[in-house]
């Protein structure tokens, strides 16, 4: 009866025993996967397609430059998980300083990007107008960087609630769990994007 | 929690919204019930919109080499009547139904994220608008943001219908692309729909975690009603097919606005892709248009047969079923698009295969009839209608599967026939059987009953002689998407049938909103349980009030409501336990009045604040040339992040101490503030 009498009082509980934000974020999360997919598909198609305007992609990648950003997001995922574990620790200033260390990986990352795009651009002569396969690279990248940027001001945002209530909770505001769970999936979807697109890239026989 | 007695203010940018009644109880709710009351009434002016836009094109084409509309204004009438009609009545009036039945249905007070809800309506309403605006602000002539494209020259479009999209609802490219279709319309057009999408995907991630989380005791998975069940199919099928074209219509506003070559064909661009994307999300899409519908139908058919629906878990599995062969039959759209024969002959087959779990809810449906005691009041008759048309249309539609048959079809009369009769004989009638028979649900009072038949056979009857028609006039050749037809082709006569049949339909339209009209004022008092219904929505009183249940409901088993109020005798039929009345009466004082306090999400300013942001960004992104362009995009985008900073600091209800420690009943509840 008191299990009844509470629900009558208030409508919180949930069925499956998973809070219903995290359940909300997954299943969010499941249907980003496609958003990605369908992004990643589109540009495999359009990459080793003949007889597009140069350069394409591939040719003017410059891998140790994006393996060095990309550590950079990957050690993110790190600090992310270590700024959780502070939380569950109760250590709130450690919980912050792995906060704003995510943040300023993911930071590191999108610089990366800046100016990847901006070499790519002015010295390797590839705008998002050169071919289709340029155009998928972008909107691929872009699209993914985008989600970099939101991950970062999520994180900002809990570094701020966090200086300014002197403590994050973990039942009110932006959750740590829930970001940290969208910070490690733009994690893994760019290890996605690494491999496929750029160390497994190609160009058509006759290009390069 | 320790947190909420010792939370500093919060930092806001609004007080919290007061209002419980008027005008801006509307703007800030939360309440599911507004909220589907909301998306109802706009769904339903869209669909007078859409409505008068078919009517043009059946005046159009009521006679040979017609002179009514111009060609380009037919272009924008066929396309605005299809995107209106999909994205704008059938799946928003889908989500009001949703809206305000799934948490009824499941016994919980409100859904997972009220505010999200909230939410997902306004970026609806102003997404809705933001495509209409069209009419207003497109300009034929003006370039589009491609370098080099000049705008549409030929006075012909330069007028108010003309200048809306024009490229169909499936946007094919390169058509709606920036060099077939220049102007903005089809700009509108591609964001319009992205904003659309947008929203629906925040719905279906909403309702997925309510169907999970938030059911009552005992109310397993597999007792929830079959409409729960339906809600929940759609809801994984938006989750999966709304970001493929969500990307599809990025890759369009790209190329149309940012020079990138996704579709243009002399870069190396492929059109064909778009087809696949499109159809992709586009065959799924038909599946989301008609489950609600199949749900409705599922609790009105047992209801008025006085019978258990038949083979539940059946019809539950046929749906996802349906939901889970829906994602492989896409390129049945596309057989005449120059696609392998291998593909052709895998996607015939899957395309047979999906009507086998349709033919199963068929014979379930009617093994439900099958020996009840029926009762043909208005929704009995709408569900009937429903059952009926939607095996004409299903039969038709197994034809295009087999592609050889389908050449012959594609782009004829036949098509439009065919999805016709499953969209409006069924999706449409489906909902107007919800609409009769969930009226009490939201008013206390009855649709008027006479006027519901007389407005069930005006329908049925116009809509048969509109749309059977054009069987045949597919079958003898007339193609879709033309605005004339040569005097000699002989399609004059079924072509004026049909048109007066399409006047018949909206006068069936204008019974049914004057029933409405009279009905809501001057029906008659429904009591709490109007239809001798079998599931737990109709547990409390109408109107539903604002906390839903009185005492939240507990479930036994399927049917629940049903076995409270009957038994079965020896020979299995069902005879009304003697203190059902007493069941009833209970129920309606327990429902009037609580026996403890509730809680319910707080009404908030920001859904609507943020919401608001997005179109500013959508006109911001066409004009993106200009200087206001650019403006509007600032504007927008600030709107949206200030919106989500005050509603990330804005917990979901007001903290409420009065009683946190003092009441017993609070249990450890009172104090868990659940963010959204």
């Amino acid at each position: 009866m008191d299990a009844a009498a509470a629900m009558d009082h208030h409508d919180q509980h949930e069925s499956t025993g998973i809070d219903h934000r995290k359940l909300g974020m997954w299943v969010f999360l499941s249907s980003e996967f496609l958003f990605f997919g369908a992004l990643i598909t589109n540009y495999l198609l359009y990459q080793g397609q003949a007889g597009f305007a140069r350069p394409y992609p591939a040719e003017i990648y410059d891998i140790p430059f994006t393996s060095f950003s990309s550590f950079a997001l990957l050690m993110s995922s790190l600090t992310m998980v270590l700024a959780h574990n502070a939380l569950a620790r109760h250590d709130q200033h450690a919980t912050r300083t792995w906060l704003l260390a995510t943040a300023m990986l993911g930071s590191v990352f999108l610089g990366g990007q800046v100016f990847e795009f901006t070499e790519f651009i002015t010295v390797g002569a590839m705008k998002l107008t050169t071919n289709p396969a340029a155009s998928a690279f972008y909107m691929l990248t872009g699209f993914h960087g985008f989600h970099v940027l939101l991950g970062i001001l999520m994180l900002l945002t809990l570094y701020g609630i966090s200086r300014r209530q002197g403590e994050l909770s973990e039942a009110s505001g932006l959750n740590l769990e829930l970001v940290g769970l969208y910070w490690h999936f733009v994690d893994i979807i760019w290890i996605v994007i690494f491999t496929v697109v750029y160390l497994l890239a190609s160009v058509p026989a006759g290009v390069g | 929690m320790t947190a909420t007695a010792e939370r500093r203010p919060a930092t806001t940018i609004f007080r919290r919204p007061r209002s419980t009644t008027g005008f801006w109880a509307w703007i800030t709710t939360a309440d599911h019930k507004k909220i589907g009351i909301m998306y109802g009434y706009a769904a339903f002016i869209f669909f007078l919109v859409g409505g008068l836009e078919a009517l043009l094109l059946r005046i159009q084409l009521s006679a040979a080499d017609n002179t009514f509309l111009t060609a380009a204004e037919y272009n924008a009438a066929f396309t605005m009547h299809g995107t209106t009609m999909v994205f704008l009545f059938v799946m928003p009036i889908s989500a009001a139904f949703i809206n305000y039945l799934l948490p009824l249905m499941i016994g919980a007070r409100d859904v997972a994220f009220p505010r999200m809800n909230a939410l997902s309506w306004w970026i609806f309403l102003f997404a809705g608008i933001f495509l209409y605006s069209v009419l207003v602000f497109s300009d034929p002539a003006a370039p589009v943001g491609v370098e080099g494209v000049a705008g549409n020259l030929d006075p012909a479009d330069n007028t108010v219908l003309g200048g809306m999209p024009d490229g169909g609802w499936f946007g094919y490219q390169p058509n709606a692309g920036p060099f077939y279709s220049p102007g903005t319309a089809m700009d509108y057009w591609a964001l319009g729909v992205q904003f659309l999408g947008l929203a629906s995907l925040i719905s279906s991630v909403n309702f997925i975690v309510t169907i999970f989380n938030m059911r009552a005791l005992g109310m397993r998975l597999l007792r929830m009603p079959v409409f729960v069940w339906m809600s929940l199919v759609v809801a994984l099928l938006l989750l999966f097919s709304l970001p493929i074209i969500a990307i599809a219509l990025f890759m369009v506003t790209f190329d149309r606005q940012f020079g990138s070559l996704f579709f243009v064909a002399e870069a190396g661009g492929d059109p064909i892709l778009w087809q696949h994307l499109f159809w992709l999300f586009g065959h799924p899409e038909v599946y989301i248009l008609i489950l609600p519908a199949m749900g409705i139908v599922s609790e009105v058919l047992p209801v008025f047969s006085k019978k258990p629906l038949f083979g539940y878990a059946a019809v539950v599995f046929a749906g996802a079923a349906i939901a889970f062969l829906g994602f492989g039959v896409w390129a049945h759209h596309m057989f005449a698009s120059g696609i392998s024969p291998v593909a052709q002959a895998a996607f015939g087959l899957s395309t047979m295969t999906i009507a086998v779990p349709t033919g199963v809810k068929i014979f379930n449906w009617m093994g439900t009839m099958w020996g009840g005691r029926i009762k043909f009041t208005t929704p009995m008759l709408f569900a009937i209608g429903f059952v009926a048309m939607f095996v004409i249309g299903g039969l038709s539609g197994v034809t295009h599967a087999v592609v050889p048959s389908d050449w012959q079809q594609t782009d004829t009369y036949y098509i439009v026939a065919h999805f016709h009769y499953v969209l409006f004989g069924g999706s449409v009638f489906g909902i107007f059987s919800g609409l009769y028979y969930w009226f009490p649900k939201m008013t206390g009072r009855l649709l008027n009953e006479k006027l519901g038949k007389l407005n069930f056979w005006t329908m049925f009857t116009g809509f048969n002689l509109t749309f059977a028609p054009m069987h045949w006039l597919g079958l003898q050749g007339m193609v879709r998407r033309t605005a004339y037809y040569p005097p000699e082709a002989g399609f004059d006569f079924w072509n004026l049938v049909a048109t007066v049949g399409a006047f018949i339909i909206a006068a069936g339209v204008l019974i049914f909103m004057f029933n409405w009209w009279r009905s809501k004022k001057h029906g008659e008092p429904s009591g709490i349980d109007p239809w001798d219904a079998r599931t737990v929505e109709w547990t409390t009183p109408n109107p539903t009030p604002e906390y839903n249940f009185g005492v939240a409901p507990t479930v036994t088993g399927l049917d629940d409501f049903w076995h409270k109020k009957y038994a079965e005798d020896s020979e299995g039929r069902p005879v009304r336990r003697p203190e059902a009345e007493e069941t009833l009466t209970d129920l309606m004082e327990t429902g009037i009045d609580p026996p403890h306090p509730i809680h319910l999400p707080a009404p908030s300013y920001y859904p609507i604040l943020l919401a608001a942001g997005i179109p500013l960004v959508g006109w911001g992104i066409i004009y993106h040339t200009s200087f206001v362009g650019k403006l509007l995009i600032l504007v927008g985008v600030l709107v949206v992040a200030s919106a989500s900073f005050g509603w990330s600091m804005e917990p979901l209800e007001e903290p409420h101490d009065e009683h946190d420690d003092s009441d017993p009943l609070g249990g450890g509840y009172s104090s868990v503030e659940v963010d959204d």
